[in-house]
């Protein structure tokens, strides 16, 4: 059991000649594992700048965050092993593999770099993590990634992420790249994981339904401000901030149309 | 220049933006305005300044690391000279031993802010400045012209190339790109030898005919046309490629933006849509180049200059390094790094203004 | 709120579970790539009619290097007063010069030189150009502008002329030492193009996600950067072999570089000093610029090769210009005419605004 606490964090950028950018402004939250934590908020918003602050590719300018109470050291052994126990899943699956290695290697070097497995049963623990991302090992393992589709290089990707067997993973924007019609497969594959390995997620997202369909609680993030939080169907349903209000008569939703139309045109259920 | 320092919004008296309305959540920026890049400007000017010092200083140790009796034999060689020219002289090429090398080169800085060259041994031991500017106009007059004329040549070329591509066009390409690959020096002999020797169109070489005096006349210009035509034309020939190849290829993946089909769908003569929006774009880099290129037009002008034997500083140059005349060597480096440092400049100046994204200032 | 909450909430809304994915590709097991296989795959971005033609010129060429001594009819140095300055002949297929040395031999033996000092001088450069370009590009801040800074003086600062200053000092400058001041005036342009492709890369998502999982910065740039920067290298290093082949005929030529060593370049100045220009000696002077100018050829076909293989754009423009033209299109028309005689008449009774029965 894990729990990731992000407390008053702060990040301001500067602009070389054009002033500041606030991006995060007093930010806290809370990550239990098995817990999914959806992050809404539209472009913009300083969404990815959280998660670039949890995977320690920034720094925040006040503010810390702790794992298990602890802050995260700054190098050295002790980053290494905050990086273990946190990954990412990036948005765009077409950027987020290299090119020029095969799938085998993008899975091979998390093993070898956090020491999970023995040596020799390295070639195993890559399969294994391929069948568990719903992919034939045979298949994809010695492609290239532009050789596979989105959804499979984003299936990978996450195999990726679960490679150092982290507590906490970091989900930014992860279908929002792919064809509509697999997104709800990544998302499944994505919640069947989490419950089987008690991981606690951050979904990073724009779309309130799958937030919604997936969180169990909703933080609601607009100019780098945490607008409002809560469990998930108390903040779409009953949401009490007026961005929020917004946010949610934005999206499309079917019942709404269809009842302001009438019954009398007959639209499809 | 403006009249009255534009305001900028500060904290307080800035109004309180609706993220959604204004169509962005970034928060808080303090936007700067500025038509004049001046963040841009100043960062080159910095360079050139830096890239400067660096050249002096190299120019600084050039003598020093030739060796050192023979500096002394150039001195004693020569008891003609005046003991201020001598006292110079030994400041320059660094044969005040007595004196430490801290104390050297202040003594370097001060001559040369003076415009002190010292005195070449090769002319006479008049003042290398003097000799210098003799020298720098034929330089700068046909080679200046010859870039000129090889770059909007190759440039038009390249851009109207590649918008027909596909065409019989692109034969030049490969062409251009040969006569480039030719070493110049190989290609200006031959040229003087079927042009000048054979038919005789041309005279053999030099800017203007022997025994004629240099002066504003007709006769005068004439000839140094008639001399000059050859060299102008082997520049030309051989440097064209280089520019042909980078507008084509440029135009080429500009052609294939959006923007370029918007305009096309839009109903643009295809003219327009050619010279307004495609070469306008593709030339950026070239302009980039173009800076960057100045430095190897020089070295070429060495050779332009001893096979054509044109008056002009690269041959100044060449005559003084087989003449070990030091103080004119290491006066004409100083003065032809600095021709570069100054074009470049003026290249970067013109960048900043065409390109539009240098005005905003960067994140 | 605990997980399961969530759960059954998904499970209310009826979604289907995952399904165990077929990958759509061609099925079977492809066997590991032996080491060969992806050194041949590495080199993919040759593998195009340019830059083959090119490589087998330049092989030409090297293999002439290498075997001289067995190729040349004559040593180049053998004097034959008896046959001076004679065009060519069944004894000396490229003539002779003004003191009876065989052409054909000085032609074969300045191979070596040219080939040596070429591909050093340009191996000096680009493994100095990688280092300062993908550290430049890599790091960031003030570290950075330093490294570009150093970069852009050695850019500006024009390289013949130090070279010739430099060289005059040296009386019998070997091989190597002109090699290597070739290499250090000559490595500032593959720096500064790498140092940009290095900035975009470095903020790619792959390598972003190689930061996050703790991969040492040695292995970002080795293994993660360079081989995606591999094809500009490439072009950068085929580039500096023809500069610096450029450059050392030029400097022979110039006579700055002592005449013992026999390379194109100073055949050409032996021939320019004799007059050989002025006097129709065309078998002294026009093959060893030919030489020059055939291997500069080959080395611009093979970066022709890599330019078509780094940017597609430019191996297919002309094809599908071509193609649309067969056709009696142009490319540039943006709007493509619509012919009247491919127009469905049977549609036009349909009715479009009453779809009838869904």
């Amino acid at each position: 059991m894990s729990t990731l606490e992000v407390r008053h964090v702060s990040k301001v950028y500067n602009l070389r000649g054009a002033g500041q950018l606030t991006a995060l402004d007093d930010v806290s939250f809370t990550i239990d594992s098995g817990q999914t934590i959806g992050l809404v908020g539209q472009s913009g918003s300083g969404k990815s700048t959280i998660a670039k602050i949890l995977t320690q590719l920034e720094t925040p300018t006040t503010g810390e965050v702790l794992l298990d109470g602890k802050p995260i050291p700054r190098r050295g052994a002790g980053l290494r092993s905050y990086r273990q126990q946190l990954r990412m899943v990036f948005q765009d699956p077409f950027a987020s593999l290299n090119p020029y290695h095969s799938i085998r290697y993008h899975l091979e070097r998390p093993l070898r770099l956090d020491k999970v497995v023995p040596k020799d049963e390295t070639e195993a623990e890559v399969r294994r993590l391929l069948e568990r991302v719903r992919l034939i090992p045979d298949a994809v393992i010695d492609r290239r990634p532009h050789e596979l589709s989105g959804g499979q290089r984003q299936r990978i990707a996450i195999a990726r992420a679960l490679a150092s067997r982290p507590a906490i993973l970091v989900a930014d924007e992860p279908v929002s790249m792919l064809d509509v019609s697999i997104r709800l497969g990544v998302l499944n594959l994505l919640a069947d994981l989490q419950r089987e390995e008690g991981l606690g997620v951050l979904y990073i997202t724009h779309d309130l339904a799958t937030a919604r369909h997936f969180s169990d609680e909703i933080i609601v993030l607009n100019q780098g401000r945490i607008v409002e939080q809560g469990k998930a169907d108390d903040v779409i349903l009953r949401p009490q901030d007026p961005y929020t209000q917004e946010l949610r008569a934005a999206s499309p939703d079917p019942e709404r149309f269809f009842a302001s139309a009438g019954p009398a045109e007959g639209g499809a259920r | 220049m403006t009249a009255v320092e534009p305001q900028l919004p500060t904290p307080e008296t800035r109004p309180a933006v609706d993220a959604v309305e204004a169509g962005t959540t970034a928060t808080q920026v303090v936007a700067g305005h500025s038509r004049i890049p001046w963040r841009f400007l100043g960062g080159r000017a910095a360079f050139y300044l830096f890239t400067l010092w660096a050249a002096l200083t190299i120019n600084f140790f050039l003598p020093r690391m030739m060796k050192g009796d023979a500096v002394s034999q150039y001195l004693s060689r020569n008891r003609n000279v005046s003991p201020e020219a001598a006292e110079a002289l030994r400041a320059l090429l660094g044969l005040d031993t007595d004196k430490s090398l801290w104390q050297q080169y202040l003594d370097y800085w001060g001559l040369l802010l003076r415009g002190d060259l010292g005195v070449s041994l090769l002319h006479g031991l008049r003042p290398v400045t003097e000799v210098i500017s003799q020298a720098l106009p034929w330089t700068i007059g046909l080679v200046g012209l010859a870039t000129i004329v090889s770059f909007a040549i190759g440039t038009i070329g390249g851009a109207f190339i590649g918008w027909r591509r596909g065409s019989k066009l692109d034969a030049f390409i490969p062409i251009t790109t040969f006569l480039s690959t030719i070493p110049y020096f190989w290609l200006g002999l031959v040229a003087i030898a079927v042009f000048s020797v054979n038919l005789r169109w041309f005279p053999i070489g030099k800017a203007y005919g022997v025994g004629m005096a240099p002066g504003w006349n007709l006769e005068f210009i004439g000839q140094v046309i008639h001399h000059g035509t050859l060299p102008l034309l082997t520049i030309v020939i051989a440097s064209l490629g280089g520019w042909m190849l980078g507008m084509r290829n440029m135009m080429l993946t500009v052609l294939d933006e959006d923007y370029i089909t918007v305009a096309q769908a839009k109903g643009m003569p295809n003219r327009r849509v050619l010279w307004g929006y495609a070469a306008r774009n593709a030339v950026l880099p070239q302009i980039q180049s173009f800076a960057l290129s100045i430095g190897f037009i020089v070295g070429g002008t060495i050779v332009m200059e001893m096979v054509f034997s044109y008056p002009g500083v690269g041959k100044l140059l060449l005559d003084a390094t087989n003449a070990k005349d030091y103080a004119l060597m290491q006066g004409v480096f100083l003065v032809i790094t600095l021709s570069v440092l100054v074009a470049n400049i003026l290249a970067d100046i013109a960048y900043a203004f065409l390109d539009p994204r240098t005005r905003q200032t960067e994140a | 709120m605990t997980a399961t909450d969530a759960t059954q909430r998904r499970k209310a809304a009826g979604t289907p579970e995952t399904l165990l994915l077929r990958t759509t590709g061609p099925g079977g097991h492809r066997p590991d790539q032996s080491f060969w296989s992806k050194l041949v795959s590495a080199f993919a971005m040759f593998r195009n009619g340019k830059s083959i033609a090119g490589l087998a010129i330049l092989g030409f060429f090297v293999l002439v290097a290498i075997f001289a001594d067995v190729l040349a009819p004559y040593s180049p140095t053998k004097v034959d007063n008896s046959a001076r300055l004679q065009p060519p002949s069944a004894a000396h297929w490229l003539g002779t010069t003004h003191i009876g040395e065989d052409v054909l031999s000085q032609v074969i033996h300045g191979t070596r030189g040219v080939i040596v000092v070429g591909f050093l001088a340009a191996v000096i450069a680009t493994l100095i150009a990688i280092t300062v370009g993908v550290i430049a590009g890599y790091l960031s801040g003030w570290k950075s502008e330093a490294l570009s800074a150093l970069t852009n003086v050695f850019l500006v600062i024009p390289g013949l002329p130090l070279i010739i200053i430099v060289a005059s000092m040296f009386e019998e400058p070997p091989l190597v030492l002109i090699a290597a001041v070739l290499g250090i005036t000559g490595w500032a342009w593959g720096a500064r193009v790498l140092r940009a492709q290095t900035m975009s890369l470095r903020n790619r998502d792959f390598i972003q996600a190689a930061r996050a999982n703790g991969e040492p910065l040695s292995r970002i740039i080795t293994v993660e950067m360079l081989p995606n920067l591999m094809a500009l290298i490439a072009a950068s290093f085929v580039g500096t072999v023809t500069a610096a082949i450029l450059g050392l005929t030029t400097l022979s030529y110039i006579g700055v570089i002592p005449v013992t060593t026999y390379n194109w370049g100073t055949i050409l100045n032996w021939a320019s000093a004799q007059g050989a220009f002025g006097r129709n000696q065309w078998w002294w002077f026009l093959p060893p610029g030919l030489c020059i100018a055939a291997i500069g050829v080959a080395l611009s076909l093979i970066n022709f090769g890599i330019d078509e293989y780094v940017n597609p754009r430019l191996r297919s423009a002309g094809e599908r210009a071509r193609a649309m033209k067969k056709k009696g299109l142009d490319v540039n028309d943006a709007v493509t005419t619509v012919r009247k005689d491919t127009v469905r008449t049977d549609l036009a009774s349909t009715d479009l605004k009453n779809p009838g029965n869904d």
